[in-house]
């Protein structure tokens, strides 16, 4: 048996030192950790999905409280959730059809409105029916959903039906949907750079900001399907990560070219769409990214230049911003900027009278707003900023939106 | 109004009739200058002393103003140094150098006239027919070794060395120019007397000024502009038929502007003489030939951003060692010109103003030390002179569009020598207006911009500046003194970091200040109140062209609201337009890229330097679009960027007349 707990505590370690970085990888250490809280937890009887629920909130709430500004991991624990509620709810259908066929339709009206009724208050009490869900519903449970009111008195009469076999069911189905999760996760940037030759045309000049995998991937994919175009790439102080990512765009063959960030501006007119990957999508279509990349969007703008950005669905955040620059940021070591050594003596310039002389502002991340951004592409197709809150409303429950808040009240 | 108006309905006629019409019966060539023209000068001349602050007055106080000042005697303690190693060593490379070159010597050592310098004597040797150019060589040799050394008596090394260094290296160069058959001649006594084959050249080059003299002395008042300018564009027909058409264009041009002398039409000198005509790096042939004049060795480097041919890219740090070792055999650059440029290949002297400064002081230095040399008239060989200069310079490092102004200015002073004066006279006619140049175009604008600036900063001020500006600094500064409370926020990027120097300086004094990286900067923007740039120039369609990044911090401040005031001297205003960063730009070191100081971690590009597929981009400077600037504080005030045209126009007007 894993030691849950010594899991949990081990990321949350990892997450408050920063050892994890990056939201692919906290995002797929994330759901691995909550799938074996799953699959460890004990599940009573009774109201499993519920029980469930209150597990992983548990440990989603420490993880978040470990690094909250790394929006993944709220973004996945928000996922499971969504999974579990939605399996606990298509569980409690199940059960309706099963009474339903072992009745065996004898037009018992009263005991199939009690079910309806019944598979209602499952739906309610999980959660509210995503677009998804709705669609798929067969018309006639639909239309019930609307016109019956919720009576949560038979609950114990439908899981008493074969509780052991049904439990068991059900935490497969979960942690088979978590598996699928971290699938997408693992694969997303797959899923989005086979768009790319949809998006890069021959002989174009694209410019991208820092490190990314997904970008490095759309870049490549696109390199691989022959077409032939030149990449730009601004280094993304005071990480560097820009230096990587030439690097390895230069080994797989792509004409690549460094400049400094400060040369954004200098160089956007002659390119012809912008590329970025983030760390972060809002509800409102806006993104969290390395930090500069405000500037790179404004020049993007500027010069009338579409402004990419490729992001899996993990990133997707249910949150809307507020003011991000400042709640949504953090800062990091100012010898990253300047150096301590040199500096030393004007660092402790004014120590004797208390007041210091000398700030170093290093944040590590940037709000760009949704009117700047062009367009999204994602796993699962592309999409304008617009349109994101309603991708949020298809992977989170509404009820998980505020996990931390709901649960300090 | 009125006076203005005057002068013009005077001087127009005169200027613009140039070219076109019969000018003044008493203008000729090599003669002295028609009565109106001098007295008009020296007329604004007294008109300009007279509105303008005392020179001594200035000098102390631009003593005081440090930033812009660059100290000089580190680096003549440096070169004064560096004379142990080397004089003995000099001659047997030389000897080393002539033995393995064989029959191509002479234009390998010769290394350094510039484009237009080349140009004139081009244009000029044509005239002389071969078989003359021939039958002179015998002739002249010794005393024209008597020029050649009096021309260049401030090295120290004239003992050793004038003899046998500097000559072939003038000589070749002109030989070079003459053109094909000339050369041909040229080299084949070249092989083995190079001294005798100098001597002839500038022989030759004294009957053809005479012969010239002559003639627009024959002709008299007719059409000095147009004679010159169409003999120019005729002989430069005949040498230049083995070149590509476009560069002949140019050519002609440059050799026509040269001529000017003392007697061409100022406002034409404008049009035609770019400081330095800007050379199309992606035109193999002009690159070649440049090559060959040039004295700065560059290695051409190697994986070059497709976008950016049209522009030079050397290797960087292979010059430098091997110009010091060169400092002795002296080219035709005077050692103090020599020194400066050495300080611009290494970075010692950077911005615009030092940079300006730096070489006006020693083109002081130089004129100073010039003598004309016989049979020559003191404005023609002066400008040539200045021309080789600044091509040199212009090697080391592209020039700033203030360097190109500064130089214009002087040029156009010595075509305005009155010709009356004696060489004494004029020499220190042209030092003292050197010197007035700098004191009043740089320093006292300088103040007159701070003073300007500072009314603009209130209590409790975020300002915010990027890189290192000396006008910025000084404002700062003085608010500071003012005791004005406000904190400045300085936005710094890679590679050069400039801001860490202001950091330092600013913190001594004791200003509060906050350092970030341009990255941050929409960061930091929220709470900045003020944006303060430097420029390294303003064009006349408003842009603002300054150290790269400058258009970024602007954008940002643009977007979030924020006011954007650009500080630069009038002297570096330019006619010039640009729309982008691209066409006009300066390259520096790529590898500079690669590395991060004080970021060992950072190594990514370590040995991919050499990856074809891999390019570091470099870029020095960038443009600003006028949209984004709210003022441009000046000299002349604070204007909005649209009224820059007006400036350029008056001060153009000012240099014309001074």
């Amino acid at each position: 048996m894993v030691d849950v707990q010594g899991l949990v505590d081990e990321l949350v370690s990892k997450l408050r030192r920063r050892k994890v970085e990056g939201s692919r990888a906290t995002a797929r250490l994330t759901a691995e950790l909550l799938r074996s809280v799953i699959s460890q937890s004990k599940l009573p009887a009774t109201n499993q999905p519920a029980t469930l629920i209150d597990a992983v909130r548990g440990v989603g709430e420490k993880l978040i409280a470990a690094n909250p500004i790394e929006l993944a991991v709220g973004n996945i624990v928000r996922r499971v959730l969504h999974i579990i509620r939605e399996e606990g709810h298509s569980n409690a259908r199940d059960a309706v059809e099963g009474f339903r066929l072992s009745v065996g339709g004898d037009n018992d009206y009263i005991v199939e409105q009690d079910h309806l009724n019944l598979s209602v208050a499952a739906q309610s009490s999980l959660c509210r029916p995503s677009l998804h869900a709705l669609l798929e519903r067969s018309p006639d449970s639909a239309t019930t959903y609307f016109t019956a009111n919720s009576e949560d008195d038979s609950e114990e009469k439908s899981k008493s039906l074969d509780p052991n076999a049904r439990s068991l069911e059900f935490r497969r189905k979960v942690i088979s949907a978590v598996n699928d999760l971290i699938e997408d996760i693992n694969t997303c940037h797959l899923v989005i750079a086979e768009l790319a030759v949809e998006h890069i045309h021959h002989n174009e000049v694209i410019l991208t900001f820092g490190h990314s995998r997904t970008v490095k991937e759309f870049l490549c994919a696109a390199k691989e399907k022959k077409r032939s175009f030149g990449v730009f790439v601004a280094e993304g102080a005071p990480k560097y990560q820009g230096h990587l990512l030439a690097k390895e765009l230069a080994a797989r063959g792509l004409q690549t070219t460094v400049i400094t960030d400060s040369a954004v501006f200098a160089m956007i007119s002659r390119v012809n769409m912008v590329i970025v990957g983030v760390h972060a999508v809002m509800a409102n279509g806006g993104v969290i990214g390395p930090v500069g990349l405000n500037m790179v969007a404004f020049a993007a703008q500027k010069h009338a230049i579409p402004f990419v950005v490729v992001t899996g669905t993990h990133k997707l955040c249910p949150l809307y911003p507020n003011n991000p620059e400042v709640s949504l940021n953090e800062m990091r070591s100012p010898s990253e900027v300047l150096s301590f050594e040199e500096f030393s003596d004007c660092m402790d310039y004014r120590i004797g009278t208390g007041a210091s002389q000398l700030h170093v502002v290093n944040p590590a991340f940037d709000y760009v707003p949704p009117e700047l951004v062009s367009l999204f592409i994602t796993d699962i197709g592309g999409y304008c900023p617009s349109y994101m809150y309603r991708l949020i409303a298809d992977y989170y429950s509404s009820d998980d939106v505020v996990i931390q808040q709901k649960h300090a009240s | 109004m009125d006076p203005r108006r005057a002068s013009r309905t005077v001087s127009d006629p005169k200027i613009r009739q140039v070219g076109f019409f019969a000018p003044p019966p008493d203008r000729s060539l090599s003669g002295p200058p028609d009565p109106i023209s001098t007295a008009t000068t020296t007329a604004a001349a007294a008109a300009n002393t007279s509105s303008s602050p005392p020179i001594s007055d200035l000098s102390p106080s631009g003593n005081s103003l440090s930033p812009v000042m660059i100290p000089p005697p580190r680096h003549s303690s440096d070169t004064a140094h560096r004379p142990a190693p080397f004089p003995p060593a000099s001659p047997p490379r030389r000897g080393t150098l002539s033995l393995t070159v064989g029959s191509y010597n002479n234009n390998i050592i010769s290394s350094s006239p510039t484009a237009s310098f080349c140009d004139e004597s081009k244009g000029i040797s044509v005239k002389v027919s071969p078989t003359s150019a021939a039958s002179s060589f015998p002739g002249g040799g010794f005393d024209a070794t008597a020029v050649k050394a009096s021309s260049v008596p401030a090295s120290g090394l004239t003992t050793v060395s004038v003899v046998k260094t500097l000559p072939p290296g003038f000589t070749e160069t002109i030989v070079e120019k003459v053109g094909g058959s000339v050369e041909m001649q040229n080299d084949l006594p070249a092989n083995s007397k190079p001294l005798k084959e100098r001597t002839s050249k500038a022989e030759r080059r004294a009957l053809q000024e005479a012969q010239r003299a002559a003639k627009a002395a024959a002709k008299g008042s007719k059409l000095p502009a147009t004679t010159s300018g169409a003999v120019a564009s005729a002989n430069a027909k005949p040498t230049k038929a083995t070149k590509p058409p476009s560069q002949k264009n140019d050519s002609a041009t440059v050799t026509s502007s040269e001529k000017k002398g003392g007697d061409r039409p100022p406002e034409k000198d404008r049009k035609k003489d770019a400081p330095h005509p800007r050379m199309q790096y992606d035109d193999k042939s002009r690159v070649e030939k440049a090559k060959r004049r040039a004295v700065v060795k560059q290695t051409e480097a190697r994986n070059r951003v497709e976008l950016f041919r049209h522009l030079p890219q050397y290797e960087h740090g292979t010059q430098l060692p091997d110009l010091e070792s060169k400092f002795f055999q002296l080219d035709p650059v005077h050692p103090v010109v020599y020194k400066v440029g050495l300080q611009y290949i290494s970075g010692d002297i950077s911005g615009g103003n030092a940079r300006c400064i730096a070489m006006l002081q020693a083109f002081q230095e130089a004129i100073k030390d010039y003598s004309t040399p016989d049979e020559k008239t003191l404005t023609r060989d002066l400008t040539a002179k200045i021309n080789s200069y600044v091509s040199f310079l212009n090697e080391c490092r592209p020039l700033s569009i203030s360097m190109g102004n500064a130089i214009r200015f002087l040029k156009n002073r010595i075509a305005k020598l009155p010709l009356t004066l004696s060489e004494s006279e004029a020499k220190a006619f042209l030092q003292s207006d050197i010197e007035q140049f700098i004191n009043e175009k740089i320093i006292l604008a300088d103040k007159v911009i701070v003073k300007h600036a500072v009314t603009k900063i209130r209590d409790g001020d975020v300002l915010l500046t990027y890189g290192s500006s000396s006008a910025v600094e000084m404002i700062l500064l003085h608010a500071h003194e003012l005791g004005k409370p406000f904190r400045v926020v300085i936005v710094d990027s890679r590679p050069k970091l400039e801001g860490q120097l202001l950091l330092r300086r600013l913190v001594g004094k004791g200003l509060s200040c906050v350092y970030a990286n341009i990255n941050a900067v929409s960061y930091i923007m929220h709470e900045v109140t003020r944006v303060f740039l430097g420029a390294s120039s303003v064009l006349s369609n408003g842009t603002v062209y300054s150290r790269v990044g400058t258009a970024c911090v602007a954008m940002v401040a643009h977007e979030f609201r924020v006011p954007v005031l650009v500080c630069c001297e009038a002297y570096k205003f330019h006619e010039r337009v640009q729309l982008d960063s691209i066409c006009s730009n300066e390259l520096g070191d790529p590898d500079a890229i690669s590395k991060v100081p004080g970021r060992e971690d950072i190594n990514y590009l370590d040995g991919c330097t050499n990856s074809e597929n891999l390019q570091l981009l470099n870029l020095i400077n960038d443009a600003t679009p006028s949209d984004y600037v709210s003022m441009i504080v000046t000299d002349y005030g604070m204007v909005p960027p649209t009224s820059v045209p007006v400036i350029v126009r008056e001060s153009c007007r000012d240099q014309v007349w001074i």
